[in-house]
Parts: C-alpha cells; structure tokens; sequence
C-alpha cells in the first residue's frame, strides 16, 4: 500500500483530536503523512509521530493562520502532484471541507464525504458512508490518482504509540483566490466546563424544553455531574445555544461514557453525533419519540418535572 | 393535504404553490398556538400584520388594489388551509375579504377602493360587517337599522348582533335601510361618534376570533360613506356568496384536520389488545370521514371551476356550504367518538373543530336556510318565506 | 449588485423516508414531493435581506436538476428573487459534486455576478463540497458557514461561526459565500409573490449551451461508485418506562451502576 496523508488542522498546538484520530488509522492504512500547516506545525508534528505518522511534511509560515483555511489549497495542490499519495484524508469540520472541496476541483479528483469506515482493497479504497439511517454504503473512487475522502470525528480511535516521525520542511505557493479573505477578530463564545467532544459525561437539551430559560436545567444537571453540555440543531437555530454545543452530523461528535437527552426527539441527525456513546439515557413526552429506540434507558415524562428531580438526586450523591 | 382522490392533480402551480405557503404559515403559526388563544377565549391580534404580509386578506380581488388577485380556486384553498388550523382565524379573514373588501370593491366609488382596500389587504385596517340584528339573523329583509337622510350625509340608527370583529374593527361595513326601505352599505369608521361595539362574552364557540355588537345611536357619517352602487338586498347577499364559497373550502380543512387527528389517534389506542382502529366500527367512522372529505373536496373544486368561469349560481354555493359544513361537523363529533375521554379536551384540536363548526353552520345561512334556498330552486316553491 | 443563489430541489425533508434502490444504487425519488431545500431559502433569505438594504441589487437563483425543479426555482421567485437560471439535461443525472459544480460554475460565469450565495450545505447529500467547489472553478474566494454579514464598498464583512464561538472575516467581491443553516429565518413566498414569479423569466441552460460535455458532468463524470449497501447494526432499545414520579430516581440508579455517581 503506498503512501496515506492526512490533512491535520491543528488546534492549540497539537494536531486537532480529529487529525490524530486520521493519523492513528493512516498508519494502519499504509506510511502515514501528516500535513501540518502554520506557525505551530513544528510542534504538532512530533505530536503526529507519536500517534503513528512516519513523515510531517511543515510548513510553518503564518500565512496559514491569517487567512481561512483554504490558504492550504495551492501548497496541497503542488505537494499531491508531485508525489501522489494513494490516499489523502480530512476531517469532516467546516475547515476541510474548505480545503478539499477546492482542492478537489483544483486536480479534478472526485471525493468521498462523511466517511465512517476505509478498507484497503487491492490498489483502491472501499470506503464505507451512512446512507440514511440503516444503510451503509460502500464506495470506491474511480480513475487515476490520488483518492480523497473526507472522515467523520470519532470513526476512527487515536493511538498513541509513542513513535517519532521525520519532518521534512516545504514551503508551498499561496494564491490570491485564498488569500484575499482576512480574519479580523476571532471571539470565543463558550464556556466553562469540559470540553464537549470529550466529555465522558454529555447532558443534552433539545427543543423540547421550551425555551432557553428552561435549559438551564440542563447545565444544572451537567455540572453537577461534572460533564459537558450539548444541544440539538433545533435550539442552535433557534440561537438558545451557541453552534459549539450543537451535537450531529453538522456538529459535534461525541463518543461518552454517559449521554442523557433531554427533550430531544432523535433525529436521524442528532443520533449521527451521539449514538456512539455507552450509556443513552433519554427524557422524553412523547413514547413514541425515535431517540428511546437508542436509548438503554428511556423516561416517558417531562423533562421540566424530572430534571430537578434528577439534579437534586445526583447533588445528593 | 388529505386528498384521497388526487384533487391536487386539478390543481396548477400556482394554486399548488399557494396552498402550501399557507398550509406552512398555519402548521408554524396556527396549530401550536391556537389552543391557548381559544381556551383563554383571545384573539391574537398581532395575526393580522401576518396575514397582511402573506396577502391572506382579500387574495381574490385585484393587484391594483394591493390584493394578492388570485384565482377562486386558490382563494378556496386558503380558506382550507386557515380552517383547518381554526375556524374562528378562518373567520377574521373571510370577513375582512369577502364581506368588507368585497363589498367596497363591488358596490363602492373608485375613490373608496382606492382609499380602503390597499390598507385593507395590508391589515393596516381592519374591518367588520353588520348585517344581522338581534331578532332573526335569518331574516335580514326585517331589519330595523335605518340610515336618514340629513343634509348630504346620513344618520344612522339601530343595532347589530353577532358581528365577527367589531370590536377590533377600524371600519365596518353597515347595512341600513335608507328612507324608502331600500337597502344600503355604508363604510363607517368606528371611532365615529355614535358608533359602538360592545364585546360578546363567554362564546364556546369560535373563541379565538372576536364578536361583538355594533350600537349606532345618532351616528352621523358624510356623504363618503354610503357605497353608492349598493341597493337592495340583493347587495348584502352579493357578499355573503363570497364569503359562503370560502366557507364551502374551508370546512373541508377543519374535517381534514380531525379526521387526521381520529385516524392517528385510533392507530395508536389499543383496546382488547389490539389497536381501535382495527375495529370495524372505527373503520366506519373513519371511511365515513373520508367520504365526505372527498366529495366535499370535489364539489368544492367543480365550484371554482364554475365561479371563476362565471356561471356559479347562488343554489350551487347553498348546497356546498350546507353539506360541507355539516359533514365536517358530523366528521367532528364521529372523531370527537373516536378519542373518547380525550375527546372532550383541547388537548386535542377535535373538540375546539366541533364547536367552532357548530357556529360555521349556523352563520352565513343556517343549514336549515341553505336547505330551503336548495328546495325552492328545485321545486320552484318557496318554503322559506 | 448582482447577486446570484445557488438553490437546490430536495426530497421533502418532513415526509422523506430515504430508500435506495438496490439496482441502480440510488436514492428511491418515486413518489417522494421534493421541495427547495430549506438550507438554500435560508441562503435566498440572506440574499434578498442584502439585495433589501442596498435597493439596487438584483436577485438571481441557479438551480441544477430535472426539469421539475422549476418548481423549486418557481418558490424562490416567489420569495422575491428577481429571475432564475435552471441547468437540466438528462445526461446530467448522476452527477457527483464535482459534476455539480461545474454545471453550476458555467452556468453562473455566463450569467455574471459580483456576489455568489449558497446553502453551507444541501439537506439530501450534506457533502458540502459545492461551495468550495464552485469558488475555485471560478477563480474567487469562498466563506462557508457565514451567519451574517455586510457589504460596503466592494468589502463584504461577515460573521462565520466557528465552534467556539465566530469570526469577523472580510474580503473583497467578487466572492462566494456559503450560509449557515439556522442563521436567518426564510419568509414564506407572500401570495403576491407568488402570482408575480408567475412573470418572472427562467432560463433554461442545456450542457450544450454550457460547453460542457457528459465526461465532466452527469454520471458519465462522476468519480464515486457505489460497490455495494450494507445494513447497518442497530443500537438495540434498552427499558422505556413511563415516569410515575420515579423517573429521576431510575436514571440515578444507572448512573450510580456506571459508576459515574
Ligand atoms: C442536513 C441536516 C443536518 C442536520 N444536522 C443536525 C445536527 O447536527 N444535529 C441535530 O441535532 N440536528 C440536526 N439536524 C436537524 C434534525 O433533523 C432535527 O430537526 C433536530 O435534531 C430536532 O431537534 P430536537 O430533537 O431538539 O427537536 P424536535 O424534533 O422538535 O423534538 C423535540 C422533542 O421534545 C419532546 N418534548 C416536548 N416537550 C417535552 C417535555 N416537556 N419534556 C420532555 N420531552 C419533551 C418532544 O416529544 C420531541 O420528541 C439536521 C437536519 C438536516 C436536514
Ligand atoms: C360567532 C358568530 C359570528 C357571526 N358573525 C357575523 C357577522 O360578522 N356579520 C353578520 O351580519 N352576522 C354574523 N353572524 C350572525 C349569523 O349570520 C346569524 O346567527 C345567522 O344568520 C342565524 O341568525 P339567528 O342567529 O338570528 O338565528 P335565527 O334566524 O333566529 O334562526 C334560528 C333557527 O330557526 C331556523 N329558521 C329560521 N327561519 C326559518 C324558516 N323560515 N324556516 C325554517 N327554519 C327557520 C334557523 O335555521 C335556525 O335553526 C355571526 C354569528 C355567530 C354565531
């Protein structure tokens, strides 16, 4: 099997949680690569190293980090053409797909989105994708090339197996179409407490709750259990929450030891996010609601009776 | 829409686009919040800067007048839509477009049209219609309320009962007689003095729209006011085969939406260890329902049809607003049955439908009324007089 | 300005149950109401708020897809967009994003523009590849995920949420940008409206009238092939319980098995 890249976004110095668990499964795949752009791209790489990357290919200007992240796309462009890994994987976040589709485009080269699975097959890839809520499709990429795929958070598992990589520095072009956008001010929004994506315990509030008011119960309950607070696209939209906490396909995923749900019907969407958790307890009105079909434990009831109830229990140890 | 036999495939895309933009805007912003305006017996006034903005008030009547100039079918159709989610917000329409608007357009000066649809069709203005008095609705021929000449304008004197809006009104549409008995429509702003309209209380009826009286003591209005090309009876009855074309739509929303409502419910309610709606009698019910639904919906259609071509007659709209109307009520108590308990709850949409479709059989012609307009018309002999 | 959204026909997302035809591997359509995705009215919406508060503005959707999806392009004219663009050729079934884009960025350069809009991405295939795609084909920078934003003398300023929290970003026009799902509520097409798009133009773009031919676009060109469907493991319900008072005290009980009280 030839080479596997991965695109590893970086996140307070380190590859992104998201990129190690690509470069985890890279290494599985074939010699792992990761690519790591931006003024902390020599820090991330031994980081990547250790998660099992043979090589980082750096590049550490901060042109990077002042534009959007499809400043990558030319330097990614000239590095594929190049060399011609077998394989080059994303992430599914806002940022990659920046980078991919445009890249993509860039080669003319099809993509696969949304990945959960990848096999070696022979000198392809069977690449598995959800299709709706009980199917799985496999896929394969056609024609010469490189294969880009893009990967769902939490599919794969992060190893750390304490290894180095080599890093080999490149400086790559950068292009106007990429560049011309400037990033004035980036203002964080949230929040205290653990960080959602990695919370063992994950306390989630959906429109059932009525209001923003109301989903104060929800970070009653989650701090007092000490975990992190999610919520469903609907009270996103409806701006009761920031988009950080949105918890799905189109926001975070989430992989807990404990997910309770609030008021949260289990959408096709939402369960995409959350259905990789151990434990799902549900509080739902409606018996009929699709989420106590995941759930291990399901409470028929209103969730505005229950949650104090709970809260008081669990303060009570 | 429940439509067991394609009716929407009569339908064009305009009409289709038509139907679900207000079947969206009654699932967003009727059905979750109706329940609380009808059980707190309140009507959301801020509903009618929505219906403005969607062009709900008046959609038939033309462009140049700030109207949406939709076609009769589709002005059926929002009627449906508006019924299904509640008769009494059906109500608030039907009233501003097809007994004021309509009225103003047909018998009015151009000058009036001008001055009064534009803000009409926006619900900047809104307005109420007096016709029926307190001794005998079904007998406006009898009414007292007289409009003297004085000067060049008029006095106006007498009192209406059961008129939707007045008390909310900024105008309404008074129906007089003038000093040789014949009657006439006259536009009365309602802050004119003599004019009132005092609230009717305690409805179990139509709770979320608003009925009051109108009291008119002295009211004096200028020679504007009289809508000069009315005359007769024949003019307020002009109106009210309007409204009772909208009337012969919109019924069929509020049967589509408890029917819909009976046949879930039946579908989960297990009795005996099986489902209720796997119980013939329920099946009856339910069959009974649909039936209705369907030839409802299809005599209402062919109605269109025939009023947009110009050849309804007034028999052919008495005839659909009597059967619909009543269907949907029996529809309402058959599903009203089929919840049993929760039936009686506004938990469910069944019995606010029920009661409110017991005013719809009433008001624009009783079912009794409508049935001696269809007999004298195919008998030649009147019963009704 | 002249300003162009990218709309796209779905299944309707409140009725649709996704079924796949085991032969051809595609989605099932028969029977299924499509509708515009509501992703792109919210793009539509934050075009026409734009087009709104400049005055000046015209509004342009670009739709690719069967002919039906007229109907789709038919409710954003109603919405208020000034006239529309509809690229349908059968060989264009099939098509993949890249596909996709190529029709659409052809279509658009014909067209003109000095703003682009999209849906961040579609409710069907939610790939999120058109965008970026699109962008690059025609050579300008692309926002995705903008929630709001500005445009003052050729400079757009915009909010892009980000996850904790957002952005302020700017760049010069031309460019594309791909709006988040939640950030604005589309309005219902007004009844007026309605009678209105009844008048306004559509113009038809035939793969011939873009110069492109079957191997860019359709499925002749797309690069992604299903091998095959396999059934996914469901997650198996645990106890429902109707909650008498002790629904508190039962999920305490779990938590304190799992250890986590
Ligand atoms: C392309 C696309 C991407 C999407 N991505 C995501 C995503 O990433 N994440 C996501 O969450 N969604 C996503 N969605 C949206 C998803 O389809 C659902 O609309 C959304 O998850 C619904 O949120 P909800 O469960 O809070 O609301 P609803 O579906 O409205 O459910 C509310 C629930 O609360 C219950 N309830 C009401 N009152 C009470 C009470 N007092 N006590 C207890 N229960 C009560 C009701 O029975 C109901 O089940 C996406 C949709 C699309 C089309
Ligand atoms: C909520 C509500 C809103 C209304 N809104 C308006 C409005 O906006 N404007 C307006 O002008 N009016 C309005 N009405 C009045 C409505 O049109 C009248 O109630 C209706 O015409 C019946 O008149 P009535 O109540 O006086 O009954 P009556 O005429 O007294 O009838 C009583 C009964 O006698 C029967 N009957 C009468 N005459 C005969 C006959 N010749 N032969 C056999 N049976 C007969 C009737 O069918 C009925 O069953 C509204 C009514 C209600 C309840």
């Amino acid at each position: 099997m030839g080479a596997v890249w991965v695109y590893s976004e970086i996140y307070a110095g380190r590859p992104a949680p998201v990129a190690l668990e690509l470069i985890s499964k890279a290494a599985e795949l074939g010699e792992a690569t990761a690519i790591l752009l931006g003024r902390d791209a020599a820090g991330a790489a031994s980081v990547a190293g250790e998660y099992g990357a043979a090589r980082a290919i750096v590049d550490a200007r901060a042109d990077y980090d002042e534009h959007l992240a499809p400043a990558a796309v030319p330097t990614l462009a000239a590095l594929v053409r190049e060399r011609q890994p077998a394989l080059l994987l994303f992430a599914t976040t806002y940022d990659s797909r920046d980078v991919a589709s445009r890249l993509a485009t860039r080669l003319d080269r099809g993509v696969v989105t949304n990945a959960t699975g990848i096999e070696a097959d022979g000198d392809g890839f069977r690449i598995l994708t959800p299709w709706g809520a009980n199917t799985i499709a496999v896929c394969e990429l056609t024609g010469p090339g490189t294969r880009i795929v893009l990967v769902r958070p939490k599919a794969f598992t992060a190893v750390n197996s304490g290894g180095a990589c080599a890093v080999e520095q490149f400086a790559g072009p950068l292009d106007a179409a990429t560049t011309a956008i400037r990033v004035v001010e980036t203002v964080e929004e949230t929040t205290q407490g653990p960080l959602l994506s990695d919370s063992k315990i994950v306390v989630a509030g959906g429109r059932g709750l009525g209001n923003a008011d109301n989903f104060g119960l929800v970070e009653e309950l989650a701090d007092a259990l000490g975990g992190a607070v999610g919520a469903s696209r609907a009270v996103v939209d409806a701006g009761w929450r920031p988009y950080g906490e949105q918890i799905g396909q189109t926001g975070v995923t989430v992989k807990p030891d404990v997910y309770i749900a609030c008021g949260i019907s289990g959408a096709i969407q939402h369960l995409a996010g959350m259905k990789g958790a151990k434990t799902i307890i549900a509080i739902n009105k409606d018996p009929e609601a699709p989420i106590f079909r995941s759930a291990d434990l399901g409470i028929v009831g209103d969730a505005l009776t229950v949650l104090p109830q709970l809260i008081a229990e669990v303060r009570r140890g | 829409m429940l439509d067991f036999y394609a009716v929407d495939s009569l339908l064009g895309p305009e009409q289709r686009a038509i139907r679900a933009t207000v079947r969206e805007f009654v699932d967003a912003e009727i059905v979750p919040n109706v329940r609380g305006w009808w059980d707190r017996h309140e009507f959301p006034g801020a509903i009618k800067e929505r219906y403005g903005a969607l062009g709900l008030f008046g959609a038939n009547l033309p462009e140049e007048y700030g109207c949406a100039g939709v076609d009769d079918i589709a002005y059926g159709l929002i009627n449906y839509e508006l019924e299904r989610g509640d008769s009494g917000l059906r109500s608030f329409a039907s009233v501003q477009g097809a007994l004021v608007m309509y009225p103003i357009y047909a018998y009015g000066s151009e000058e009036q049209r001008r001055r009064y649809l534009p803000e009409l069709a926006a619900g900047r203005l809104i307005g109420c219609f007096g016709l029926t008095e307190s001794e005998g609705g079904s007998d406006p021929g009898a009414m007292r309320t007289r409009a003297r000449r004085d000067g060049d304008g008029w006095v106006l004197n007498g009192a209406k009962m059961w008129i939707t809006n007045s008390p909310i009104a900024d105008l309404a549409v008074v129906w007089a007689k003038d000093d040789e008995g014949i009657v006439r429509g006259f536009v009365v702003p309602t802050d004119t003095p003599g004019f009132g309209a005092p609230t009717i209380e305690s409805k179990m009826s139509l709770r979320a729209s608003c009925t009051g009286e109108i009291v008119l003591q002295d009211c004096r209005v200028g020679p504007e006011a009289l809508l000069p090309r009315s005359g007769g009876l024949k003019s307020p009855l002009g109106c009210l085969t309007q409204a009772r074309y909208g009337i012969a739509w919109g019924a069929l929303g509020a049967l589509e939406a408890v029917y819909t409502c009976a046949r879930d419910y039946a579908a989960t309610r297990t009795t005996f260890g099986k489902p209720i709606a796997g119980r013939q009698l329920v099946q009856d019910k339910l069959v009974r329902m649909l039936t209705d639904h369907s030839l409802g919906l299809l005599m209402a259609h062919q109605l269109g049809t025939l009023k947009g071509a110009g050849r309804m007659t007034f028999a052919q709209v008495s005839m659909a607003k009597r059967n619909n109307v009543r269907v949907a009520l029996n529809g309402a108590r058959a599903a009203r049955e089929i919840l049993g308990g929760n039936g009686i709850t506004t938990e469910y949409p069944v019995i606010r439908h029920m009661l409110n479709l017991e005013t719809v059989d009433t008001y624009e012609g009783t079912h009794d009324i409508h049935t001696l307009i269809v007999g004298r018309e195919i008998t030649g002999l009147g019963a009704l007089e | 300005m002249r300003i162009l959204v990218c709309v796209k026909q779905v299944p309707d997302p409140n009725t649709v149950v996704y079924q796949i035809d085991p032969g051809t591997k595609r989605l099932v359509r028969d029977g299924v109401t499509n509708v515009l995705d509501p992703g792109a009215e919210v793009a539509l919406e934050a075009a026409l708020q734009l087009a709104e508060r400049d005055g000046e503005s015209t509004v342009t959707v670009v739709a690719m897809g069967p002919e039906d999806a007229e109907d789709a392009i038919r409710r954003a004219l109603a919405m208020g967009a000034h006239d529309g663009a509809l690229i349908t050729d059968d060989a264009l079934a099939g098509s993949d994003a890249l596909g996709t884009a190529k029709a659409l960025a052809a279509a658009i350069g014909q067209i003109g523009f000095d703003i682009i809009f999209c849906a961040t991405e579609s409710t069907d295939g939610y790939s999120g590849m058109v965008p970026g795609m699109v962008a690059e084909l025609l050579g300008i920078p692309h926002l995705s995920f903008i929630r709001s934003l500005e445009v003052r003398d050729g400079v757009l300023t915009g909010q892009r949420v980000i996850a904790l929290g957002y952005q302020t970003v700017q760049c010069p026009l031309p460019l594309l940008v791909a709006i988040a799902s939640g950030s604005h509520e589309a309005r219902y097409p007004a009844l007026k409206g309605i009678m209105a798009a009844k008048r306004k133009k559509v113009e038809e773009y035939t793969l011939a009238d873009l110069d492109l031919d079957p191997d860019d676009a359709g499925e002749a060109g797309a690069r992604e092939r299903v091998l095959e469907l396999l059934p996914v493991e469901e997650r198996q319900a645990g106890v429902i319980v109707e909650d008498n008072g002790d629904g508190a005290a039962r999920i305490a009980e779990l938590l304190r098995q799992r250890g986590v009280l």
